[in-house]
């Protein structure tokens, strides 16, 4: 690593409102500067447009569950795993591509960070050890919390001290990122064959409502100050009319106010949304709510969401949502994968094919771009697809192109074998939105860099933040007719340097560059009750020895730790 | 039809794995070009010629082109994948995945097929006149979308996993064969002229299994409703009517449960 310029590209940097002005962009080791010497290495980015890295908020990228459905599906790497390229490694599978494809493609595209979303706590060494194994991007992973039997017993006292002690002692046995909430209660009553689809069903045997554990879990992470805030999948995922339930759940977090040291400004992040507003109350009169629930959004400032767009292709489903893999397997009676994991959580993996002549297919796929289109905050809105759930993250440069083009849209809806019931379902026909480039960087950028709390070290290309610069091959003042033209220019960038280190070049890998592991340390007042149960838990329940249960340092070889001093 | 020649001259060390001798590869080439297509022996690239002598000139496109290859392919695998139209004839023996993913034209191997022979095929017509391995007309590994149409004839014995997941089209084996005919299956036929150890139709939804010897062990999820005369592959007799795997789910059709069918010939 040395000095770098990137000369002369059309600069899209919306954390400093900047939009694309002709500037250089200087890199010394692993860092942004205003200038370097006349030494430097010269990239030339004349009629292209040069953003910071891309940031990835929601995507399951690594562990057990992820490794489940690579092995369930051999069929997923027929005739889509290149041939390896010397020095590099073999790339396989397609929506669950082995690590290294994973690393290769999401650095071809530009991205530097990426969020494991669910990680088994459990299960947590097994995460890292992937993480470890996937090349060049940085990475966190958020723990599960929301059936986890600590947490539940705590939140029923309101014990939110407690939960707050527990909640920092997991983050550091597990080298979590922040506190993730899949199907709160949901998950936990699926041991008893339950499931929880309203916010007031009570959790079975504990007697908590997943109302309680959303509130409880926020106050505990807003009482600890975390740079990320609460991260949740919420009930009744993919199920008509279920968009009630979201705003129901969104409701919980008006008024409430966070507290960081992280300039993030939201209390809870809403992730897959497209998989939570759906109207009707069947499969038949299923129909897109996105207008509700995006007006609501729109109007709620601490919350932040991601899309989940369905991108229409054949991929794995991969839940915590234990229940709902089970109703999904009940529904296409494919291949399905079931895992119970002891106190802390469950999961699920079921192949799904979402077919464009399929009309809830169609519709699916219309309400996560909707929810794209009426977002007025660009800033609070993320571009995924919830890897791989609503299909593979290869597919971001797709959703970019149907978001800043009304003309592939109509294509892709053309296309379906029920067009006009699509259209009779949703608005997006109506919607003749297309997004600019200035906030395709904010959706994949700034926005979530903010709502992660990294806001200081991602998301912009400002002086002082990490020297990740990608050189899309599109020209800002004269972009292209052909909508086509917009996913392929960013999905194979001209140019990518992850932390100072070339990684990618004309769209193909040329180096395995530096990748770290993000935790969260927060370091709490001793709290002796909840050490005593951690022990006692452990000896009565747990089938592994508390000594067994942390992560080892080795896992995490290159950490990136975020110590926290929480004041009590 | 043009015909080509490939005459084997060399045995590789390892096993060759051909995905391009096919029709649809041929088409159009010339006999040197066809020499230089790649393929792979193991994780090297080598040419069609460092062990084929190739003579002849294939049509303009794969309904014209007729491949002969005049010698033994015991080492050889991916024989006519994907291939759309056309013909190959092998004098002798053929690897794994003969006519894979074929989608049209004919195969004729005079010898023994090893495994995968026809893997998930679409259509065409598949001939062999020794013996076969290990699944014939299955679906790949892990996929539950089988083979859709086409016919498979082994004239020899076949082994097991025969029409796994298979949605459509024929598979018949006219001597015995081992275990797990049309597991999983939702369509199709598959006649075995032989006997069968057993596990006949487990899992099966849809769909014909004829067999015209015995079945040493039946499943227990098959269910004995009538005698019937029928006549199947040229042959007329009387054979008890099970319906099945009744473990399994099945589709509703008219208010009635669809199951698959088995005959076995009555003794």
């Amino acid at each position: 690593m040395a000095e770098i310029i990137i000369k002369n590209g059309f600069v899209v940097d919306p954390a400093r409102k900047i939009n694309g002005d002709v500037m250089d962009i200087a890199i010394k080791d692993d860092k942004i500067v205003e200038k370097v010497g006349s030494g430097a290495k010269e990239i030339d980015a004349r009629g292209k447009v040069v953003m910071t890295g891309g940031v990835d908020i929601h995507a399951h990228v690594a562990g057990p569950k992820v490794n489940v459905g690579r092995l369930m599906r051999p069929e997923d790497k027929l005739f889509k795993s290149p041939n390896a390229q010397a020095p590099y490694r073999i790339e396989s599978g397609f929506s669950i591509p082995s690590t290294f494809k994973t690393g290769y493609d999401y650095a071809r595209m530009g991205y530097a960070f990426v969020m494991e979303a669910a990680m088994p706590p459990l299960h947590s060494p097994h995460v890292h050890e992937e993480i470890h194994d996937t090349p060049i991007i940085d990475q966190g992973a958020l723990p599960v919390f929301a059936n986890n039997w600590f947490v539940l017993e705590y939140l029923k006292n309101r014990e939110i001290e407690n939960s707050a002690a527990y909640t920092a002692w997991l983050l550091a046995a597990t080298k979590g990122y922040g506190v993730k909430l899949v199907n709160p209660g949901g998950t936990a009553a699926w041991a008893w064959g339950l499931n929880c689809l309203t916010l007031n069903d009570p959790v079975p045997f504990f007697d908590i409502t997943p109302a309680e554990i959303i509130s409880g879990l926020m106050q505990t992470n807003e009482y600890l100050g975390l740079p990320h805030s609460i991260h949740i999948h919420q009930n009744s995922l993919g199920t008509p009319g279920n968009y009630e339930i979201t705003l129901d759940s969104f409701r919980l977090a008006e008024g409430v106010k966070a507290n960081n040291k992280f300039s993030r400004d939201s209390v809870m992040h809403s992730t897959h949304v497209q998989f939570h507003s759906y109207g009707g109350d069947s499969w038949r009169n299923f129909e897109s709510k996105a207008k509700e629930v995006m007006d609501y959004i729109n109007g709620q400032k601490n919350i932040t969401v991601d899309l989940g767009c369905v991108t229409l292709d054949e991929t794995t489903t991969m839940t915590a949502d234990g229940p709902f893999e089970h109703h999904l397997n009940q529904l296409n009676h494919l291949k399905w994968a079931n895992t119970d994991v002891e106190l802390e959580t469950a999961a699920g993996v079921v192949p799904y094919v979402y077919d464009k002549d399929i009309k809830v297919c169609g519709i699916q796929w219309a309400i996560g771009l909707e929810l794209g289109l009426y977002a007025k905050d660009p800033m609070r809105t993320f571009i995924t697809t919830d890897h791989p759930n609503a299909g593979p993250f290869i597919r971001y440069p797709r959703i970019i192109k149907w978001l800043m083009s009304k003309k592939a849209r109509e294509e892709t809806l053309e296309s379906m074998k029920y067009t006009d019931k699509v259209i009779d379902a949703t608005n997006i026909h109506s919607l003749d939105t297309e997004r600019t480039l200035y906030e395709i960087a904010q959706m994949t950028r700034a926005g979530p860099a903010k709502a992660l709390g990294l806001s200081h070290i991602f998301g912009s290309l400002a002086p002082g933040m990490e020297a990740n610069v990608v050189v899309y091959d599109l020209n800002f003042n004269d972009m292209p007719d052909d909508p086509e033209q917009i996913e392929r220019a960013f999905l194979r960038s001209s140019n990518f340097i992850k932390s100072g280190d070339i990684v990618v070049k004309d769209g193909d890998i040329v180096s395995h560059g530096n990748k770290r592991t993000f935790w969260v340390n927060a370091r709490v007042k001793e709290n002796p009750q909840v050490i005593r149960d951690i022990h006692e838990k452990f000896l009565k329940e747990y089938t592994v020895g508390l000594g067994n249960y942390s992560v080892w340092d080795c896992l995490a070889p290159n950490p990136y730790v975020i110590d926290i001093d929480v004041e009590a | 039809m043009a015909l080509v020649t490939l005459k084997p001259y060399k045995e590789p060390e390892l096993y060759l794995e051909c995905n391009n001798i096919s029709p649809d590869a041929f088409a159009g080439k010339t006999a040197a070009e066809i020499s230089e297509l790649e393929v792979r022996e193991g994780k090297t690239r080598v040419r069609l010629g460092d062990y084929f002598e190739v003579s002849g000139k294939p049509g303009d496109t794969a309904e014209q082109t007729e491949i002969h290859i005049a010698g033994d392919c015991s080492r050889i695998k991916y024989l006519g994948t994907k291939m759309t139209a056309g013909s190959i004839k092998v004098d002798g023996n053929a690897d794994m995945y003969v006519g894979g993913w074929m989608k049209g034209g004919k195969i004729h191997v005079t010898g023994n097929v090893h495994s995968f022979c026809g893997i998930a095929m679409e259509g065409g017509e598949i001939t062999v006149d020794g013996n076969a391995e290990n699944y014939v007309g299955s679906a790949y590994r892990g996929d539950w979308r089988g083979m859709r149409g086409g016919t498979i004839r082994i004239r020899g014995n076949a082994g097991n996993d025969i029409g796994t997941f298979m949605l459509g089209g024929t598979i018949i084996i006219e001597k015995n064969a081992f275990i797990h005919v049309s597991t999983h299956a939702e369509g199709g036929c598959v006649v075995i002229k032989g006997d069968v150890e057993g596990r006949v139709g487990g899992q099966m939804v849809k769909g014909d299994i004829y067999v015209l010897g015995k079945i040493q062990y039946m499943l227990p999820g098959f269910k004995k409703i009538a005698t019937v005369e029928k006549e199947i592959d040229g042959v007329s007799a009387r054979f008890n009517h099970y319906i099945g795997d009744l473990g399994e789910r099945h589709p509703r059709s008219k208010g009635k449960e669809i199951y698959a069918n088995l005959f076995v010939m009555a003794s």
